[in-house]
């Protein structure tokens, strides 16, 4: 077993996980909690095959899978910022939606044969780097290198333009935002969109690049739910969500690649085939989510950092405060 | 924007004029055929009592609400704002008694915030120098690099003065600006009104503070009930006494009569306690301080140096690092807070409507919230509700609670009202010691009247009163004596006499509260 080819694949995976996480950060800046990720990325998984395979094209599939997710997203939009209603319930409620809307569209998609998938391709030059080079550029997707792009210009959107801090000021204190005249409801419709729309490219890398194909809910398998998870770990910040996407997907390769050989750095594998353990290793990663959050919340707490203030709360023109 | 007939008559020299404005809410007239006229250059105060129109007539000038008639014209314009953006425009910008800052952003990103300039790359560094200069022009000190969460009250108040003069506006509408404010701090606000009337810009000043008004307005008009009593009065030899029976229509009682006190044995004792606030920081170090039966002892500082913890650590809804604090001899800190209850403690905190009551519950639930655990209401384990609503009945006439029934939620009640179902539920249950937070915040003239002599009465019935507030003119009128905290720390202790205290004494205590200890403020005191 190589280590090397284990972190590749790690990366790839983790771009699926970055899409949905950065997707999930600029949502909640804007003040909206959206747990419909597993949901969206469903839709999205399903619209890029189906479409690809339809039409041939990957890319129209990549495109109408965001297109999908993004609208899908906006049901959310309506519910909490119009009507004002609870955010997690809708969103609990929207990740129902996606799963079953997916499920019966995607139905025979399974077996619908194969499909031409994202191109993949190696950096000259940086791929020659011993280790850095090979697990991050070299035969990687091109939705890979799309990850890395947006990892430098999320975080820059966000903290150094104007419309990234129009966005933290609407997930802040909707309320200032408002007196100086920006549109909150507006801008919170916009970056739900957004939301949705990288929950939909994160579902479309996994079927049309990353685990090609339409496999009903374990397309997914709950990753959607670790990247609400690693949003808070990230402190909704893109630069730590790619640091804790790398690694998560690392880690879901390791537990999947863990139990294929027979030896195991020259010894018998105790996980080899062993469903007791297989089980066990596939619980870990939301094991893990769980003490990510932890140990993140308690570091937020410490240095003062922490959720946009007004995360989770309708903005009610008029009321006082958040 | 058209030219209207009245718009030509108006003076050259005045920026705002607003005539017969009327605003009706459900139920309400909040403002009745108001008229109001600012000059170029000049402090006009905006006086009355909370509810009398005076927000309400500032909100439509900064373009939050829309007049249902009458007309406003700005420098011989007549406008028809629709938002605060309109408002900014047209050069008049409103500084809010909450202020709307954003607290992880830094100065120089709440003052571009909501602009077109920059477009898209907000260049910091070319933006820090730029408000630096414009500060620098108006007195108002402050980092431009600095985030919101590390300011002081005032800074933050100077931010939001800047972010409106970068609007360009020439009318500064300002809502209660001293709420807030340590005296000091008081007079450098002044300072900054000063300047920026001498370059030009017009003020108004929102207050209910008579002598402030006194002090810094050039004119002042009163609204009472939604009307005007007084319009464009000069401020030059206008008493305060004039001033309050405009807003109230009767003569207000200054100074409560007030017996000289008679303190017994020490009823509360902190000994040192140390205590983090909400953040993990320390709030507390090392504070001692004593309440003896039959005085009201008052707690003086800036808001934010530990005066909450201090509230919650007694009251038993906080727990102290080190150091504890005794009630009667008998330890009560990091207890239960009913083992407070029990031993005769009653708590009036600062936030009514989430910790001092239920809001959706009604009148006798809120009441009975300490005594329902005792006979006659509780009976074997069940609530005797009938019993409830007698008592509820007898605290409603006795502390006159003003609701159509006992069964009312409270999240109906006016504040005053509020007030009085918690001071109604915290006396009757005889305590020995109250703390009093921020008792009266947000209540009218006559209301803080009520609720002032409900706790002289409890001082003269022989219980210990720890009063916790940011209002100097309410300490100096209720306390005998006064502690000063500033960052967790008592910095000394000033007796008050019956009679008004000296400037010196207020100078003193002024002094303490930005943080100068007693010993150091020189002898002769």
């Amino acid at each position: 077993m190589d280590i090397v080819v284990i972190l590749q694949a790690g990366v790839a995976t983790g771009t699926v996980l970055l899409f949905a996480t950065v997707g999930e950060i600029f949502s909640e800046r804007a003040g909206v909690l959206n747990l419909g990720v597993e949901g969206m990325m469903l839709i999205g998984a399903m619209t890029g095959f189906s479409v690809a395979i339809s039409t041939g094209n990957p890319w129209l599939g990549v495109l109408a899978a965001m297109l999908f997710s993004g609208i899908i997203s906006q049901i959310h939009a309506f519910i909490t910022i119009t009507l004002q209603a609870d955010q997690v319930v809708s969103g609990l409620a929207l990740t129902f939606l996606g799963a079953g809307i997916s499920l019966v569209l995607g139905e025979g998609l399974s077996k619908a044969g194969t499909v031409s998938l994202l191109p993949s391709m190696s950096i000259p030059i940086i791929s020659q780097i011993p280790i850095i080079g090979s697990i991050f550029f070299t035969g990687q997707s091109i939705m890979v290198y799309i990850g890395y792009l947006m990892i430098p210009l999320a975080w820059y959107y966000i903290n150094r333009t104007r419309p990234g801090l129009h966005l933290r000021a609407v997930g802040e204190y909707p309320a200032a935002a408002d007196a100086l005249g920006i549109n909150v409801f507006q801008m919170r419709y916009l970056y739900v969109f957004i939301g949705g729309m990288l929950a939909g490219l994160a579902g479309a890398t996994i079927s049309l690049a990353v685990a090609p194909g339409w496999f009903s809910e374990l397309t997914t398998a709950g990753q959607g739910w670790i990247a609400v998870g690693l949003v808070i770990f990230a402190q909704w910040d893109p630069v730590r969500a790619a640091v804790g996407s790398y690694a998560f997907g690392a880690l879901r390769r390791l537990i999947l690649d863990i139990q294929g050989p027979m030896l195991l750095f020259g010894f018998d594998n105790p996980f080899y085939y062993n469903p007791y353990w297989g089980f066990f290793l596939q619980m870990l990663p939301y094991a893990f989510t769980i003490v990510v959050l932890v140990i993140g919340s308690r570091e937020a707490i410490r240095k003062r950092l922490g959720a946009p203030a007004a995360l989770g709360n309708p903005y009610i023109r008029g009321e006082r405060g958040l | 924007m058209v030219k209207s007939e009245s718009a030509i008559q108006t003076e050259e020299n005045t920026v705002v004029r607003m005539a017969g404005i009327v605003k009706r809410f459900p139920g309400v007239l909040a403002n009745d055929h108001v008229d109001f006229e600012l000059k170029r250059g000049e402090i006009h105060a905006l006086l009355g009592e909370n509810g009398a129109g005076k927000s309400t007539l500032m909100n439509i000038l900064a373009g939050l609400y829309r007049p249902d008639e009458g007309e406003i014209i700005i420098r011989g314009e007549v406008e028809n704002f629709s938002s605060p953006r309109d408002a900014i425009n047209a050069g008049i910008g409103m500084v809010h008694q909450h202020f709307m800052l954003v607290p992880s952003q830094t100065v120089t990103e709440n003052v571009l915030l909501g602009l077109d300039e920059p477009r898209f790359f907000m260049r910091l560094k070319e933006y820090d120098t730029k408000i630096a200069s414009l500060s620098e022009q108006f007195g108002l000190k402050v980092d431009p690099k600095a985030n919101i969460w590390q300011l002081s009250v005032g800074e933050q108040q100077r931010v939001e003065i800047l972010k409106m003069l970068y609007r360009g506006a020439e009318v500064l509408i300002m809502d209660e600006p001293t709420a807030v404010l340590a005296p000091q701090e008081i007079k450098g606000l002044f300072e900054i009104l000063r300047s920026m009337t001498e370059q030009g810009k017009s003020i108004i000043f929102i207050s209910h503070k008579l002598n402030e008004v006194v002090e810094i307005a050039d004119r002042i008009s009163v609204l009472r009930r939604g009307k005007a009593t007084a319009n464009g009065l000069s401020s030059e030899g206008v008493t305060t006494k004039e001033l309050a029976r405009q807003m109230v229509g009767r003569e207000v009682i200054f100074r409560l009569e007030k017996q000289a006190s008679n303190p017994g044995d020490i009823v509360l004792d902190v000994r040192k306690v140390f205590a983090e606030n909400d953040k993990g920081l320390s709030a507390l170090s090392g504070l001692s301080l004593q309440v003896r039966a039959g005085e009201i002892v008052g707690v003086a500082g800036v808001a934010g140096n530990g005066q909450r913890e201090l509230a919650q650590l007694i009251s038993g809804l906080r727990n102290c690092a080190q150091g504890e604090i005794l009630l009667h001899n008998e330890k009560i800190s990091n207890r239960s807070t009913l083992y407070g209850i029990e031993q005769g403690m009653a708590y009036v905190p600062e936030d009514r409507t989430q910790v001092g009551s239920a809001p959706n519950l009604s009148v006798t639930d809120n009441v009975i919230m300490k005594t329902y655990r005792q006979p006659p209401i509780s009976r074997g384990g069940l609530l005797d509700m009938s019993q409830a609503n007698r008592f509820a009945e007898e605290l409603k006439l006795a502390y006159d609670i003003i609701v159509p029934t006992v069964d009312t939620p409270v999240r109906l009640l006016s504040g005053g009202n509020l007030q009085r179902v918690i001071l109604a539920r915290e006396i009757s249950g005889r305590p020995d010691f109250m703390v009093a937070v921020q008792p009266t915040r947000g209540l009218d003239v006559g209301a803080i009247e009520g609720v002032h002599r409900l706790l002289l009465a409890q001082r003269d019935e022989g219980a210990g009163v720890l009063l916790v507030s940011e209002e100097l003119e309410e300490l100096f009128a209720l306390s005998d004596r006064i502690y000063v905290i500033y960052e967790g720390k008592i910095m000394g202790e000033v007796n008050i006499g019956l009679e008004e205290p000296s400037d010196q004494v207020v100078d003193m205590i002024g002094l303490m509260m930005t943080g100068t200890p007693m010993e150091k403020i020189g002898e002769g005191l």
